[in-house]
């Protein structure tokens, strides 16, 4: 399904790119702006159905472009966010998911573009309200964790981090050679075992996601 | 090493002090001690009735004045004096007026401490130096030659006693000429507070310094943000599009594939770089965030337990945010601990850091560990550190420095 995108990005070269990128998959670039007032500006006159965003922008060059994501999502309830950026940091993901609940937000860094059929999967994803994490905040954090997921065994504890990273069920059973069967069985233990709220599958999803992160 | 004072001259070799210039130069100073310290008296009771006549005539700060006055040649000449028996010379630490004209002089002059000290040197001076340096003088060449002169076949043991202290005089002399020396450095160099406009000078350029340091950093990574890194992401992303084009297995795609390897290795390269250079998370959120983020992808585990009661100045923060990594890095590479911890408190005006780690131990803080340039970083902060790591560990790593919230 075409989307409607406004692209937030100081670099020119690159907010040229995505913007043909997301093109050439058939979404509209609604407006393709330079710093954080104009990206405020622009959703404040034609929400779109995703902002993909820097963190890194004018007017102050400190993380403007996450700050504007974040009160945008205060503002427009739930607007579907991806961001971007050069670094892995942990604060900067968790200061976005833990807005409005965490659906329908993505953090990347900037490297994924390249990996063009993931990172258009990803903007779908974001886009449809799922919570799309950067394998390297995942990797880090799955370093250390100890403790709130102690009760997980191994083989779900991967399946976690891969579901927080935004892969699909069928992906997933790929991705670990197991059938998608055994993915819903593991999926099902995770929820039960970090006494998730039975709602719908989706945010049960990005609940168990935000979780992981959390912990 | 060369002696520099007379005291310091004493302490060599007998010979070498003795053929030295130091024990004639001690006599000029005793010397002329004698001869200013009359002059001063002199000098002193002229001001002083001078000072009292014209209090009847012009009433106010004249007596004080004078006297102040002639304390005041008192103790230049003392300095000038004194470099016969101490080579390091004494600045002057009395401070420009505050305005041109007598009046102002005299009121800036007035208001000194250093005033007021010159002036009690002046009345020691007068009321017992200088009888001193006539004492030790008279003593010391005077009995020898009134026991000479006396000389007969029954008091020849008083011509050996006289003999025995001209021999000793050079060091009489010169204990006297340091000991005087000594006191007059006490009363006439500057206090720190006088020196104060300069130390503070020194300081301000330490900063500067460091500074300009941290500025080049933020310039450097800045530049490789909006340049190399955005090139890298627009070739990866060009990469992107080019792979859609080229049919799976084909020789191309493994190229393509190997191309986007090398790249994703420079983006990781880069990435490190830029952290070490100046962590964005720590210009946009504060030390508590960057020490956080830095510890989560730290090897080992580190527990963080940073209180402060907001945003460090700006300087601070940057050196703090150094000074962890920096320790952080040493337990990583070289102590084998399975557990580090950061802790660090903020108690009135002192910024209070402890790393510690359970590793083993044997820190050598002066064996060029990194530590010694963090020490300077911390010291040009008004800081300091201090290193326990005993074989056998653990290590504790103490920093405190000043630190005020605006």
């Amino acid at each position: 399904m075409p989307l409607r995108v406004i692209v937030a990005e100081d670099a020119v070269l690159l907010r040229e790119g995505l913007v043909g990128l997301l093109q050439r998959f058939g979404h509209e670039t609604v407006a393709a702006v330079g710093d954080a007032d104009a990206l405020v500006e622009a959703v404040r006159k034609d929400p779109p159905d995703l902002v993909v965003t820097d963190v890194r922008m004018p007017p102050s060059n400190g993380d403007d472009g996450l700050r504007a994501a974040v009160d945008l999502r205060e503002v427009h309830k739930g607007l579907p966010v991806l961001v971007l950026s050069q670094y892995v940091e942990r604060s900067y993901a968790m200061r976005l998911l833990d807005s409005c609940g965490g659906a329908g937000v993505g953090y990347l860094l900037k490297e994924r573009i390249g990996a063009v059929a993931d990172f258009m999967a990803a903007v779908d994803r974001v886009a449809a309200g799922g919570a799309v994490v950067d394998p390297e905040v995942i990797h880090q954090l799955v370093r250390l964790r100890q403790d709130p997921l102690e009760r997980l065994s191994g083989r779900e504890k991967e399946v976690l981090s891969l579901m927080a990273q935004g892969h699909s069920n069928a992906n997933l059973a790929s991705q670990l050679f197991i059938s998608e069967a055994a993915v819903n069985k593991h999926i099902g233990n995770i929820f039960n075992k970090l006494d998730l709220p039975v709602d719908t599958d989706g945010h049960r999803r990005v609940l168990a996601v935000l979780a992981f992160l959390r912990a | 090493m060369h002696p520099k004072t007379a005291w310091q001259a004493m302490a060599q070799r007998p010979l070498s002090f003795l053929t030295s210039s130091w024990p004639w130069r001690s006599l000029a100073y005793l010397a002329g001690g004698v001869v200013v310290g009359a002059a001063a008296v002199l000098v002193f009771a002229t001001g002083l009735v001078a000072g009292l006549v014209l209090l009847v005539v012009l009433v106010g700060v004249a007596p004080l004045a004078g006297v102040v006055l002639s304390s005041m040649a008192v103790a230049t000449v003392e300095r000038y004096r004194l470099r016969l028996v101490d080579l390091d010379s004494l600045p002057n630490p009395h401070r420009e007026p505050e305005a041109p004209g007598l009046r102002s002089w005299v009121a800036t002059r007035l208001k000194e401490q250093v005033t007021w000290r010159e002036l009690m040197f002046t009345l020691v001076s007068a009321a017992a130096l200088w009888w001193l340096d006539l004492l030790v003088l008279c003593f010391s060449f005077g009995v020898p030659v009134l026991t000479f002169e006396a000389a007969d076949g029954d008091t020849w043991p008083w011509a050996v006693f006289g003999a025995v202290v001209l021999l000793a005089s050079p060091y009489t002399v010169t204990s006297w000429a340091g000991a005087r020396a000594a006191l007059a450095r006490t009363f006439l160099a500057p206090r720190d507070e006088e020196l104060g406009e300069e130390l503070k000078e020194v300081r301000a350029s330490q900063v500067r310094l460091l500074d300009s340091f941290d500025a080049e950093r933020v310039r450097i990574e800045r530049d490789l943000h909006d340049g190399a890194q955005q090139r890298l992401v627009s070739l990866g992303m060009t990469l992107g599009l080019m792979r859609l084009d080229v049919p799976e297995g084909s020789p191309l795609a493994e190229r393509l594939t190997e191309a986007e390897g090398q790249l994703a290795t420079a983006h990781k390269e880069l990435r490190s770089l830029i952290r070490g250079l100046n962590p964005p998370v720590l210009a946009d959120h504060g030390l508590v965030a960057a020490i956080q983020d830095y510890a989560s992808r730290f090897p080992i585990p580190v527990t963080v337990d940073l209180q402060l009661p907001g945003r460090l100045p700006r300087q601070l923060e940057t050196t703090m945010y150094y000074v962890i990594n920096e320790a952080m890095t040493n337990i990583a590479r070289h102590s084998g601990a399975a557990h580090a911890a950061v802790r660090g408190r903020y108690h009135s005006d002192l910024l209070v850091l402890d790393i510690s780690d359970d590793g083993k131990g044997g820190v050598d803080p002066e064996a060029g560990s990194g530590l010694t340039g963090l020490a300077d970083r911390l010291k040009a902060l008004g800081g300091r550190m201090r290193v326990s790591s005993p074989a056998g560990g653990p290590t504790l790593l103490h920093v405190e420095v000043p630190c005020h919230f605006a």
